[in-house]
């Protein structure tokens, strides 16, 4: 099957029924998208398809057929972050950065939609991803600062 | 060619350094030691160390044991200029590459882009216990200056005599040494050049105090951000090795199961698949991940299973098999306490429940392991590579120096990455392979198989005088463990024991170890007694407090709340709670809303103030705070193992609840930096506060005393009384 990703179209092995996650991760070595749970309540694979947030743990290949896939690899544009990875780095978010990718795509489908959201936007549009070091409020500080941008 | 010289090393006889008899093995592995380092000049704290990680047997007679209880670490500063910090200590969240780096840049005058930090490779770094018991910034970090500044006065020396004028004149700025009289220069490597110095670390050696540091003490951004927001950072569960299986284990049902039979031909006839079944283990790998969790789906299992305890039952079971405690860890006696309760004008008695609670960690436990011939090397996110070494040498009977654990910044811990199960297992089923194997626990795994926060029953029996002072005070912990079990507060009649129990799960450290139920329970005690006394819950504390640093932290969290300056909202309470716990001193205050519909509780709003001596890095120091107030919450409000005979039923994120952005308060922090105090960790401390503060403020709004964490996992509706 094909699968279009960042921008490269890629031919893959994988069965149709393996979930994009794997694929991205094991075939493709795309490995900023993480395994956090297996069943989407964690957002820690969170990629755009199609410009929206998906949890790659939960999407089959078959369905990513025609679609435009981009993760978190995809966002830094010759060296440039990403305005929404440039407002985390700034905002210095993290402690164990193993949610980083999936908040950061989960905030850039946002303001793509929603470019100037309020607090409580962001947070009920955040809430399914979870961060365990619970930077939440920082996070939620990135994503304003990255809508001023 | 290099030079050598053998003047700077001190002869130091019981730890195995030089002496006539074995001088010149010394210089052998000297020579070992700058060859695989490079040449320049290294400080270390104990020579042994050092040539530890030379694994010729000719020098057993030098090498000995790494001594476990020295800190181990050693600086190293290259011709390249390049100086690199060699720490068994490791990279979980806690930001400490970016703060023991800091504290490396201040005492040596470098950029911190100069400085790379080696951390937690057993055949690289010196032996480490772990990294745990927040022991990193007060142990590591102080001898990490030493060394740093010992490696200072070195250069500072080396230049001396190069230009062959008073050292005096010399300075260090911006990895250079600098003569003040001519404005002439010489880098760190140039000075280093063609050097071979390995020197201790000096006890005298002064370091730079801290009103004048100038990198630590500020918010250094984190090292390795840019790698982690890029998705560019490997964790363990990231790495790919050339002709690498994914490895899969076959898991028991529930705790107590034991194999009763096994059919495995199915898996072995898919192809590519290596099973392994040896005793109770029974694993795959396979080329694919989808391949191996087919395979372990063909096996055909059943199980003998035993009766086990329910979480229905598992406080009576703590209670029944409880250890009596008496002169064991965290038992103090103090006075009479049947004399202090006789004395006492009034008298409470109280038991809190505890439940097991799961780390979490957003990434789940993985290995990669690798044989190349009889040399074993595994990658794994654990806070103890040097324990992972030990476990892996004794599970395949090698020699340590066969066994190489790397340990990359993982995805968090939180205290419950002490142990090295997918180490082993990784590493069994790569030795049937002979491929490398990488193996990622799932979800249900970690929930499962990793190790929980001790379920715990507390008993508290407690009397005041009428004035307000406390004069009684028994405490018993059954299972939840020793830390933060003894109260900060000025009893006269204390008996305080710690009930060991085993543990019908696995359990283990977690952020705070016990404190976390024990300060529960104490400082909800606390509230109820000032309750009974008529006394502001402030005040009731502060009246019966000596220590002035807990004091400082209650006064600061309350003035930064406005507590006492308001009355709570229609439904709202406010509660305070606090104390101290691995040399950081913490006081939260929090305002909860009720719905009285709905019994809801919602945390509104806290303030925490901290103190852990000098601070290191505001903004890391912040963030810590906040993860231990946002983790607490969870512990607090509904974080709660639930199981069965044995069985956890609520193995994944859909209902073992964990605090999300819905959830977190408007949290402030005040943080007090006590500069004339050596720093202590914080990454556990502040989250002591966070749940009895929470406990207080639903008795102030509804007069509901809870004495169970979580507190409201189905909300207080039950408590409210139906309408």
């Amino acid at each position: 099957m094909e699968l279009q990703v960042n921008g490269n179209k890629h031919t893959v092995s994988a069965a149709s029924d393996t979930s994009l996650l794997y694929v991205l991760r094991d075939e493709l070595d795309l490995t900023g998208s993480k395994y956090g749970c297996g069943e989407g309540q964690c957002g820690a694979c969170t990629v755009l398809m199609d410009g929206k947030a998906v949890r790659s743990c939960r999407v089959p290949l078959s369905a990513t057929q025609g679609k435009q896939i981009t993760t978190i690899e995809g966002l830094e544009k010759e060296g440039q972050l990403h305005p929404v990875q440039q407002a985390f780095l700034d905002v210095d978010v993290f402690q164990c950065g193993y949610c980083a990718p999936g908040m950061i795509m989960s905030a850039v489908a946002l303001l793509e939609t929603n470019p100037r959201p309020s607090e409580e936007e962001i947070v009920a549009h955040m809430n399914g991803n979870i961060c365990r070091c619970g930077t939440y409020p920082r996070i939620v500080k990135a994503i304003k600062e990255a809508s001023n941008a | 060619m290099e030079k050598e010289t053998d003047a700077d090393i001190k002869t130091n006889q019981e730890q195995g350094q030089p002496t006539p008899d074995n001088g010149n093995q010394f210089s052998r592995s000297r020579r070992r030691f700058f060859k695989l380092l490079g040449g320049g000049i290294a400080v270390t704290f104990v020579l042994q160390d050092a040539f530890a990680l030379l694994t010729d047997p000719e020098n057993a007679a030098v090498l000995q044991q790494a001594s476990p209880k020295k800190v181990g670490a050693w600086i190293h500063i290259g011709e390249n200029d390049i100086i690199t910090v060699y720490t068994g200590k490791v990279e979980v969240g806690q930001n400490i590459r970016t703060s023991l780096a800091q504290v490396v840049a201040e005492e040596l005058h470098v950029p911190m882009a100069s400085i790379t930090m080696v951390m937690g490779d057993t055949d690289l770094t010196p032996y480490d216990a772990g990294t745990f018991g927040s022991r990193s910034t007060p142990s590591m970090g102080p001898q990490l200056r030493k060394a740093a500044a010992t490696a200072h006065a070195m250069l500072l020396d080396m230049a001396a005599q190069q230009w062959k004028v008073n050292k005096s004149a010399l300075r260090v700025a911006d990895g250079k040494v600098i003569n003040t009289k001519n404005n002439k220069s010489l880098s760190f490597g140039q000075i280093t050049k063609g050097k071979q110095l390995l020197k201790e670390v000096s006890e005298s050696t002064s370091l730079t105090p801290t009103e004048k540091w100038r990198v630590a003490g500020t918010s250094v951004p984190k090292v390795n951000g840019r790698e982690l927001i890029t998705g560019r950072h490997k964790f363990v569960s990231d790495l790919k090795q050339p002709g690498m299986l994914y490895g899969k284990v076959l898991r028991a049902p529930a705790f107590g199961a034991s194999l009763a039979t096994v059919d495995l031909s199915a898996a072995k006839a898919m192809p590519g698949v290596v099973v392994v079944h040896e005793d109770d283990f029974i694993g795959v790998a396979a080329p694919d991940a989808q391949t191996a969790a087919k395979a372990i789906e063909a096996i055909k299992v059943s199980w003998n299973n035993t009766e086990q305890p329910s979480r229905s039952n598992i406080f009576d079971y703590l209670k029944q098999h409880a250890n009596d405690g008496r002169g064991g860890r965290g038992s103090s006696d103090k006075g009479d306490v049947k004399q202090g309760m006789a004395a006492a004008y009034k008298k409470l008695e109280a038991t809190y429940n505890v439940d097991y609670i799961a780390h979490a960690p957003m990434e789940p436990r993985a290995a990669v392991a690798q044989w190349e011939n009889d040399k074993l090397t595994v990658w794994t996110g654990t806070q103890r590579p040097f324990g992972v070494q030990d476990d892996l040498a004794s599970k395949f009977n090698l020699s340590k120096e066969k066994v190489r654990v790397i340990m990359l910044d993982t995805g968090s811990a939180y205290g419950g990455k002490h142990s090295g199960e997918a180490a082993v297992e990784a590493a069994r089923l790569a030795k049937v392979a002979q491929k490398p194997v990488k193996l990622t626990w799932t979800r249900e795994e970690e929930f499962t198989w990793a190790y929980f926060r001790p379920a715990g029953v507390i008993e508290v029996s407690s009397g005041v005088k009428n004035d307000g002072t406390l004069i009684s005070w028994e405490f018993h912990n059954y299972n939840s463990g020793p830390s933060g079990i003894r109260t900060p507060y000025e009893v006269p009649n204390q008996q305080i024991q710690y009930h060991p129990v085993e543990s019908p799960l696995y359990q283990g450290s977690y952020r705070g170890l016990a404190s976390t139920a024990n300060i529960f329970a104490l400082e909800s005690q606390m509230d109820d007694l000032a309750s009974l006394v008529s006394m502001d819950p402030l005040e009731f504390r502060l009246k019966n407090l000596q220590e002035p640093r807990l004091k400082a932290v209650f006064e600061a969290a309350a003035e930064g709340f406005g507590w006492g300056k308001t009355k709570p909202a229609p439904n709202h309470g406010y509660g305070i709670g606090g104390g101290t716990e691995k040399g950081g001193f913490t006081a939260t205050c929090a305002e909860i809303a009720v719905d009285p519909g709905t019994g809801d509780v919602k945390v509104v709003r806290t303030t925490t103030a901290f103190e852990c001596g000098a601070i290191i890095n505001p903004e890391h120091l912040e963030n810590q705070i906040l993860g231990a107030i946002v983790q607490g919450l969870g512990g607090a409000l509904f974080e709660a193992v639930d199981f069965e005979n044995g069985k956890i039923l609520n193995p994944h994120f859909a209902q073992y609840k964990v605090p999300r952005f819905k959830d977190t308060p408007v949290v402030e922090i005040i943080m007090l930096n006590r500069k004339d105090l050596p720093s202590a960790g914080a990454g556990e401390a502040p989250i002591v506060g966070i749940a009895p503060a929470i406990r207080n403020a639903i008795a102030d709004a509804t007069g509901v005393r809870l004495k169970t964490l979580p507190l409201v996992p189905d909300g207080l509706k039950a408590n409210l009384g139906a309408p």
